[in-house]
């Protein structure tokens, strides 16, 4: 059953690929509290005192690092589908 | 093969070839395709040539093939493309093709015309069916309002008041296109002045319209009316409209009767017409295997009897002259090719090649292959290079990914160019067997290799700058560390400042320090850096552009051109801008960050501007250090030297610009006075001296005076020449290094971009708290990856390439490299083939 077209599936494709390598390295990164992504943690202001501070940078890490690996997961699933797409769409062209 | 860094040696040869073997010799140069023919007999046209009827016949196949391929691509029959190539058919082979063409054609025409003429039929038929069908619902909506006839419903109270008088109505019936039925009405209206009695119904299903084959709606319509006079006038305003009248038999049962005979005529026709559709079906398939190939052989006639045609015929008629240009190192591939064409023809006697000496501009030709072809591309649409001048294509295949790698600098996004040029490689033959008309795609898919280099060089630049998508990759532990102010806090914005004890030891192993990415003050450093960096490209690229043109004057022995040009512009460019690049590798080698007051010196308060230095040093004005700094020199001496390097410089124009056009003028006086010397002598030494001095002195005389004017002419026009290439290399000097100054911005605008998308978009996902982050993630990811690919990878990418290229052909090439050659055009089927199959889809 044929639902996306070949280039859309295609699309789906590569970009799920992408997503997955890069959001579960960002996971990695973020679990292991990278200083280079300190600047994208929810939930930081700069009244905080430093102790508060830094518990919630900590709690930012995980959080972020959790994040990643959700949105990493969701696009082994639109990989899954994109793929099944792009098959059925190469083998009903194959038919013909 | 040839090498890369000049064309090839190039000859022009004469090529004598046997009537009887000429066809197969050429046929065999055009699949080897390295030898260019010229035109021998340029004053007769077209219509006079030697082979013009074959070329007409050729000309005639082609058609006939080009109205087959028509129809089945007409029928969507898939045309069986091998991708073989077939040799050129015997020039005998050409007259059984002529006759399967002819065959083909005549058989498919009249098939197509039996299957209009029957789709005719079979539309009038089906209209007449339509016709009997609805009238009839006409006719039996008035039966069954009134047993009467039908006049009675139609005229109403008159009619019964005409009295005895038997009113007795005609009618007409036909089939009109849809959209003329208001127009059609309205004249009927007009003319009859409303005495006759439109009925119309729809045709509900489309019509085929046998000669266009397009799908028309249609109505139906009958009129009533009174009297032939009304008759005439309706028929008439019908034929202007185009309507079809069918015969309609006026009583009920004669209707029913014939619309039988019309169903069964109908049934009929469907089955011929099916079977004709079939044996055209059958037709085309036949012909669907073989089209490809035949298009090749008759392509390949036709340019063989092409080139034929350029050759020059021998007085005897025994023997076809060529002249051609051919590279030096393929000549034994080239007699090999001929003996092969001889043997194949059956031919006796060997053809003949002919070294000749010609003082024309051979072509230039480079041998490419698959890899170097693309850079060569590049180099060729500036200007093809004149004959045997260095081939800056070689070079670029280094300079060219790597400049555009110092504007693109980033690891991600050269990771995703890299992987885009590495899958074209990989899937090369698949992707070229495609063929696609896409222009994109094939610009694309040329420049493969290009894009892979590119894609590399710039993982590379940004694993320098530490750029991930705008983001650093700490491997090696940062060399800074943040420590607490003066008033024993943490700074709000973090600035980072080498001369405090932030800073460690050591510096970061490999490239940028990660941690600059979060700092204030990332710009402001990184453009200290990056300017610095480009302007030492430029130059050296520059420099390496004018060491380019010492070979070609050392290859074309211009030892004047060496002394005049090549060494006061080497002079000129070192003492100016190579000394400023040192100037800058000076400070970075004094200068360091330091709040000591003992070394205030050395500190980068004291550091003098590089460019403000050069300014004044070519201003000769004096610089004025900052108030606790001693001088503003780097080293002792540092004015004498500079003044000494700008006199030099300055020294270098005039020198430039004169002693080439002065030492010509010159050397063509003492030619002048040698060769005038040289007659008199002849002529003093002849016995009968006087007469012929006498002549000569007069004829010398006459001739001198429009002679001296045209060389005064040369020699004027000398030195303008010589002014605008000085003015050219002098300005552009200073111009050009400014120009490499792209190099930064565009890195810079770059890292900018990259970073303004990261925060955007994809830390929007990221900032989300809880765990709905992931959905929000999920989301921005793909909009920052789409607008990633669209604006960094594509846009940016095409920028810095377009850049690049102007640094390669305006600042490089314009050191050493002239382009005015034209082409080696090779008579090749393959050219001719590619060529041939691009242009009917365009």
């Amino acid at each position: 059953m044929a639902i996306c077209g070949p280039k859309l599936s295609l699309c789906g494709v590569i970009l799920s690929v992408w997503g997955i390598i890069q959001l579960s390295f960002m996971g990695i990164f973020y679990y292991f509290h990278s200083v280079a992504l300190a600047e994208d943690l929810p939930g930081l202001n700069k009244e905080m005192s430093p102790e508060e501070f830094y518990l919630e940078v900590d709690k930012g890490y995980m959080q972020n690092a959790y994040n990643c690996w959700i949105a990493a997961c969701l696009y082994i699933i639109t990989l899954a589908f994109s793929g099944h797409q792009f098959w059925v769409n190469s083998r009903s062209s194959l038919r013909v | 093969m040839g090498s890369l860094f000049r064309s090839e040696e190039m000859n022009l040869c004469q090529l004598f070839l046997q009537s009887e073997a000429a066809y197969a010799c050429v046929s065999e140069l055009g699949e080897l395709g390295l030898v260019q023919f010229r035109d021998l007999n340029p004053d007769v046209n077209a219509f006079q040539r030697k082979f013009v009827n074959e070329v007409r016949r050729c000309d005639e196949m082609e058609r006939k093939l080009r109205y087959l391929e028509k129809e089945i691509k007409k029928d969507g029959i898939p045309m069986l493309d091998t991708g073989e190539n077939p040799e050129a058919p015997q020039p005998r082979e050409m007259i059984d093709l002529e006759a399967t063409f002819e065959k083909l054609e005549n058989e498919l025409r009249e098939v197509n015309q039996n299957a209009e003429a029957l789709k005719r039929n079979f539309l009038e038929l089906t209209e007449l069916k339509q016709i009997l069908r609805k009238t009839q619902v006409f006719f039996d909506e008035m039966a069954d309002s009134a047993r009467e006839e039908e006049q009675v419903t139609l005229l109403g109270e008159e009619g019964l008041r005409a009295g005895g008088q038997a009113l007795k109505l005609g009618f007409v019936a036909g089939v009109i296109l849809r959209e003329r039925i208001p127009a059609f009405e309205r004249m009927l209206w007009r003319a009859c002045r409303g005495n006759v009695f439109l009925r119309q119904a729809e045709i509900e299903t489309p019509l085929e319209d046998p000669s266009t084959g397009d799908q028309v709606f249609k109505s139906v319509f009958i009129i009533f009316f009174q009297g032939d006079q009304l008759k005439t006038r309706v028929k008439k305003i019908c034929e202007g409209f185009r309507a079809t009248l069918y015969p309609c038999p006026e009583a009920p049962a004669d209707r029913r009767e014939m619309a039988m005979g019309v169903m069964t005529r109908i049934e009929d026709l469907n089955t011929v017409l099916g079977q004709t559709q079939d044996h055209r079906h059958r037709v085309l398939v036949a012909a669907a295997k073989n089209i490809k190939n035949w298009f090749v052989k008759v392509r390949k006639i036709k340019a063989i009897y092409h080139t034929l045609n350029l050759f020059n015929l021998d007085v005897t008629q025994k023997c076809l002259i060529a002249e051609c240009w051919v590279p030096v190192l393929d000549i034994e591939n080239i007699q090999l090719a001929l003996r092969r064409g001889t043997e194949r023809s059956g031919s006796s006697v060997p053809p003949i090649l002919n070294r000749m000496e010609t003082c024309e501009d051979p072509p230039t030709y480079n041998h490419t292959n698959k890899f170097t072809s693309a850079f060569q591309a590049l180099i060729d649409s500036y200007g093809i290079a004149s004959y045997r001048e260095m081939n800056p294509a070689p070079y670029t295949i280094i300079t060219f990914p790597f400049l555009f790698a110092v504007m693109f600098g980033d690891l991600g996004h050269g990771t995703i160019m890299a992987l885009f040029g590495l899958w074209m490689i990989l899937k090369e033959k698949p992707l070229a067997a495609k063929k696609s008309d896409s222009e994109i795609w094939n610009i694309f898919f040329g420049g493969r290799y290009i894009i892979f280099l590119m894609g590399l060089f710039s993982m590379y630049t940004g694993a320098i700058y530490n750029d991930i998508f705008s983001k650093s990759f700490n491997i090696f532990g940062s060399a800074w560390s943040v420590n607490l102010n003066s008033t024993g806090e943490l700074d709000k914005e973090l600035t980072l400042n080498p001369s405090k004890s932030d800073y460690g030891p050591s510096p970061y192993p490999f490239g940028l320090d990660p941690v600059w990415q979060l700092a204030e003050n990332k710009i402001i450093f990184q453009n200290a850096y990056k300017m610095k960096i480009s302007i030492i490209f430029g130059v050296f690229h520059m420099l390496f552009g004018v060491v380019m043109s010492l070979f070609n004057h050392m290859y074309f022995k211009n030892k004047l051109s060496i002394i005049c040009e090549f060494i006061p512009q080497l002079i000129f460019l070192c003492f100016l801008f190579l000394y400023m690049v040192l100037l800058m590798f000076l400070k970075w080698m004094i200068y360091f960050a330091t709040d000591d007051e003992r070394l205030v010196e050395y500190s980068p308060h004291c550091a003098p501007s590089i460019l403000i230095t050069f300014i004044n040093m070519v201003l000769q004005k004096p610089s004025h250090p900052p108030e606790p700094c001693q001088t503003a020199n780097m080293y002792d001496g540092q004015t004498a030297i500079q003044d000494l390097l700008v006199y030099i410089a300055i020294l270098c124009i005039p020198w430039m610009l004169l002693a080439k056009p002065i030492y010509i003028i010159h050397y063509q006086k003492k030619m002048n006075y040698s060769a005038s010397h040289q007659q008199m002598q002849t002529a003093t030494e002849n016995g009968d001296a006087e007469q012929p001095m006498h002549n000569n002195t007069m004829h010398g005389g006459g001739g001198g005076g429009p002679g001296a004017g045209h060389q005064e002419e040369e020699t004027s026009e000398m030195f303008i020449h010589q002014g605008i290439h000085t003015i050219e290399y002098v300005l552009g000097s200073v111009s050009h290094t400014a120009s490499y100054l792209r190099l930064w911005a565009l890195s810079l605008a770059h890292a900018q971009l990259s970073e303004v998308l990261w925060t955007m978009v994809l830390s929007k996902g990221l900032i989300v708290q809880g765990f709905q982050g992931g959905i929000a993630l999920y989301i921005t990811f793909a909009i920052w990856a789409s607008l990633t690919l669209a604006i960094l990878v594509l846009m940016e990418g095409l920028s810095a390439f377009l850049h690049t290229l102007r640094l390669h052909w305006v600042e490089f090439q314009s050191k050493f490299y002239s382009g005015v050659g034209h082409a080696f055009q090779p008579f090749s089927f393959e050219i001719i083939l590619d060529s041939a199959s691009q242009a009917p889809e365009e």
